[in-house]
């Protein structure tokens, strides 16, 4: 039942591409994979460094500070020091995936299996991207975005247009809302729209920042902290309730922002969305393998790429750069379809739930419903830690030495496991900072809060994002180091508090 | 389901406004890089590209991250010899103490260097002549002095026999040929099939007469197509050749230097590389110029750009040499009314005592009234001479169109160089 190969040679053409993909797609079918229609698109490598500069967007706006990510990549591809990637995909619909023209055939199959294959069922399937993102829009999004941003460099000029972007990017990890789903975004909506919610929210703001003298009564109630409950959202924040920003600085807040939400999945997904890719893009080429479709050397070709991107280096090696998502996710992947199909005895008592059961099943029910941290959790078997070879160590700034607190035996398994989730929560890694209040009444102080999560104190360049806030809100602002016990333990200003001045003098 | 896209004509620069931002909003770290560089490299390689080195932390965007301290696991792969309990030292340099997986825990192994990254040629000459505008060209080029520059264009019937195109000519020879014998040659295919149809008949006596005389209308074919001339006068043709109005600002440079043994060798770098700098500028600046470069001892001698700036050559100095074949070559091949004129002289300032006033008088009379601007740069480090006197008197006398000004060592070429070739006020002259 062996059939003649697709192709022998290195070299691809249309007719190939369009030949694996149909295959590729048809196997695809056949394991379950749901995903939105694919739109292939062959590129340059100039382009594919032009896709890398704007974050992997076919457009954006303009920023320096693309400029500068662009003259980085260019600078390190012709020093030879990186390779391009051999794909972007965009969650879109359709799902438009880059593919360079230096690849091999053998390549470009590996990135339609992985990206147009494994990535975009990801995109399509994962309650994330389903929640927080509509893939449907966001091509039109962006387009309305840099075209509305040019509007505004026009009639306001360039460098104070950068001046907002330059306050909003600083800000743009606490442009997202993490836990109320946002509205779905559609380009001719906003443009309706946004006419209109400039004049409300400006009535609004005037409202609230209202001089006219209110009763007497009011005034004795006890003080009351605005925003009622701590808001999450600083650039959602200030979006709507800053003084002084003029209605266009206001929409330009709210695209990074819608921007920053749009990307807020995928930082949330990384190591599963590329197991998933890594995990299907082997299982499918080894379907056209199987077939007859493709030769030994193609297989050789693909899984010298496949090893190397998998490629796990130890701690102490001189490649190391932390846990290559790819490893952990591909290696998590096959781990439980290991478990299903094969458990051992230790499998049965860790996942009594899968043990046994159909593997395709079980792992499209893991894409679908947990991000990295619940992933991690619930799935990272004992086996897996052993072979990574995983160990935590513990970096307390009390103690002079640092110290490993568990490895990977009997009784750091759970504890590993724990770790590495913990590694992958966002909530951790960022620092968390919120709205706790604004002074109404007053000099229109604007107060935030970092909540300290085992003791970890902002980094020295904090100030710097404070001046950008500072911009933005136009009044005081104050950021308060919280301890868990309510005490505060470090506080910044900006400007900075005369007092503060006097004593630095001194 | 799938589309295939071929993206690949698709515009490439895709990621050039960003750039020139990015490059505009360092503008100053940049320029001082260039500066640099102007006054570091070598002649030969000056104008290339070139890289930039920012500072990191100049360029870096901030955004709130967890610092150094508290308390913090991470999980590492690859365990070799480690048990619980296993303490060891904190590396230096803060690499694993830092956020449990903070991306800025630098990937890219350099980590937190400096920011380098490179320019292409032309965005450095760009910064190098930032502000810098020769004087008063703007006058003369609008004037509409128009030049004519010989193109091909096709071919024609008449023209010089050295122009003769011999592919085409022969290929119209046979054209020809092959038109006007057509009728006779197939005339004479229809008489061989004839004779051939004949000679199936023999042996036939009427047939036979009548090969005979098919043969005689064949020969006489034969020798009509002979008589037509294999070459004739109307097949020859010519390159064609059309003079072509181009439109020019033209402007010329002369650049005089004194190579005399009073200039030492750290004297004659520095000359250099003002010139190559007014070398750069004009070859930058406009299309059509013509540089003439004139170097002088005792005699002086034009020389091309290579002798000019590479060949060693020593004695007394006399600088109204120079003057005075500038002022020649001026009267000869650049009449002031089609040619923008400039006039650059480095020297030490040394001279022989008699010819000073000689100079200003050639100045006076034959070189100032037809220059649009001459820059004299004296590079010393000891009192003004004779020349410089004598310089000053002219200076006075011709403001607008006379500049002196003195280098001392390499690092203020370049200020000089931008002090006297800046935007001049457009009224000006």
């Amino acid at each position: 039942m062996k059939k003649e190969p697709i192709s022998t040679g290195a070299e691809w053409t249309f007719e190939l591409i369009e030949r694996y993909d149909r295959e590729i797609a048809r196997i695809a079918a056949g394991y379950g994979l749901d995903t939105y229609p694919n739109q292939i698109e062959i590129i340059t490598s100039e382009q594919m460094m032009d896709a890398y500069a704007s974050v992997g967007m076919p457009l954006n706006y303009n920023h320096w500070s693309f400029g500068k990510q662009f003259v980085e990549t260019e600078q390190n591809y012709k020093r030879g020091r990186m390779g391009l990637a051999y794909e972007i995909v965009i969650n879109s619909d359709p799902c438009i995936s880059y593919l360079m023209e230096e690849n091999t055939m053998t390549m470009q199959a590996l990135v339609i299996a992985h990206a147009c294959y494994g990535h975009n069922s990801f995109f399509k399937g994962n309650y994330l991207f389903r929640t927080w993102t509509d893939a449907t829009a966001i091509i039109d999004y962006l387009l309305f975005a840099k075209n509305y941003i040019r509007k505004c460099e026009e009639r306001y000029g360039v460098a104070e247009v950068e001046e907002i972007l330059d306050s909003c990017h600083a800000l743009m990890n606490y442009g997202v809302n993490r836990y109320q789903r946002p509205q779905p975004l559609t380009a001719a909506e906003e443009r309706e729209r946004q006419k209109a919610r400039e004049e409300y929210i400006q009535r609004h703001v005037n409202q609230l920042w209202n001089t006219i003298p209110q009763k007497e009564t009011e005034q004795k109630t006890t003080e009351q902290r605005f925003p009622a409950e701590p808001e999450e959202n600083i650039l959602y924040f200030v979006e709507k309730n800053a003084p002084l920003l003029e209605p266009w600085q206001r929409e330009i807040i709210r695209i990074v922002r819608k921007v920053s939400q749009y990307f807020y999945p995928q930082k949330q997904t990384q190591v599963m969305n590329e197991g998933w890719a890594c995990f299907w893009h082997y299982t499918l080429l080894h379907g056209l393998y199987d077939e007859g479709l493709v030769t030994d050397g193609f297989m050789m070709e693909f899984l010298h790429s496949h090893s190397s991107v998998v490629y796990q280096p130890p701690f102490d090696s001189p490649y190391f750069s932390g846990i290559n998502p790819y490893t952990l996710g591909y290696n998590m992947m096959q781990d439980i379809r290991r478990i299903c199909e094969n458990p051992t005895a230790e499998d049965r008592d860790w996942f009594p739930d899968i043990a046994g059961s159909d593997w395709n099943e079980t792992l499209h029910n893991a894409m679908r419903n947990y991000k990295d941290e619940s992933f991690i959790l619930q799935f990272l078997s004992p086996a897996l830690i052993r072979e990574l070879k995983l160990f935590t160590i513990l970096d307390d700034s009390e103690k002079p030495t640092l110290g490993v607190s568990s490895i990977h035996d009997e009784i750091g398994y759970q504890q590993i496991r724990e770790d590495l989730s913990a590694q992958y929560n966002l909530g951790n890694r960022e620092p968390n900072i919120q709205v706790y209040n604004v002074n109404v009444r007053g000099d229109r102080a604007l107060t935030l809060r970092h909540y300290v999560h085992n003791g970890q104190p902002l980094a020295e360049d904090s100030e710097e994002v404070l001046r950008h806030l500072h911009r933005l809100w136009g009044f005081d602002v104050h950021l308060e180091s919280v301890l868990p016990d309510g005490t505060v333990s470090n506080s910044m200003h900006c400007p900075p508090i005369q007092t503060d001045m006097i004593q630095a003098a001194i | 389901m799938s589309y295939i896209i071929d993206r690949r004509q698709n515009s490439k620069k895709k990621s050039t406004v960003n750039r020139q931002r990015f490059l505009k909003r360092y503008k100053k770290h940049i320029k001082e890089a260039v500066e640099d560089a102007v006054n570091s490299r070598s002649i030969t390689n000056i104008d290339q590209g070139g890289s930039v080195t920012i500072p990191r932390r100049d360029i870096s965007e901030p955004i709130f991250h967890h610092g150094p301290g508290g308390k913090t696991k991470r999980v590492f792969p690859g365990n070799k010899e480690f048990v619980v309990g296993d303490e060891f030292q904190r590396p230096s340099g803060g690499g694993g103490g830092g956020g449990a997986g903070e991306g800025s825990a630098s990937n890219q192994g350099e980590g937190m260097d400096d920011f380098t990254f490179q320019i292409s040629q032309d965005e450095f000459l760009d910064f190098m002549f930032d502000g810098l505008e020769l004087p008063y060209l703007v006058k003369k080029q609008l004037k509409n002095t128009t030049q004519f520059e010989t193109r091909r264009a096709g071919f024609t019937n008449a023209g010089a026999p050295e122009k003769i195109h011999i592919v085409r000519s022969l290929r119209s020879a046979q054209a020809r040929r092959v038109a006007l014998t057509g009728k006779e040659r197939r005339e004479i295919r229809e008489l061989e099939q004839e004779i051939l149809t004949l000679e199936a008949r023999l042996p036939d006596e009427e047939a036979a007469q009548q090969i005979v005389c098919l043969r005689e209308r064949v020969e006489e074919l034969k020798a009509h197509i002979k008589r037509i001339p294999w070459i004739d006068d109307f097949d020859i043709k010519y390159n064609n050749t059309i003079r072509v109005p181009v439109p020019s600002s033209k402007a010329v440079m002369f650049c005089v230097m004194d190579v005399s043994g009073s200039m030492t060798q750290s004297i004659k770098d520095i000359a250099k590389r003002f010139f190559v700098l007014l070398y750069l500028f004009l070859k930058r600046n406009y299309k059509q110029i013509e540089v003439v470069f004139v170097r002088h001892h005792t005699h002086a001698k034009e020389v091309d750009e290579q002798e000019f700036f590479y060949s060693r050559e020593t004695g007394g100095t006399i600088v109204s040499s120079a003057l005075k074949l500038t002022a020649e070559i001026l009267e000869d091949r650049y009449p002031p009314g089609d040619w923008n004129i400039y006039v650059a002289q480095a020297s030490d300032g040394d001279n022989w005592d008699g010819d000073s006033n000689i100079c200003g008088d050639l100045l006076d009379a034959k070189i100032l009234p037809k220059v649009q601007y001459f820059s004299y740069v004296e590079i010393t480090t000891g009192p003004h001479q004779n020349l410089w006197m004598e310089y000053e008197k002219v200076h006075a006398k011709w403001e607008d169109a006379f500049a002196m000004h003195q280098i001392t060592d390499a690092s203020e070429i370049y200020p000089v160089f931008r002090k006297l070739f800046e935007k001049k006020t457009e009224g000006a002259a």
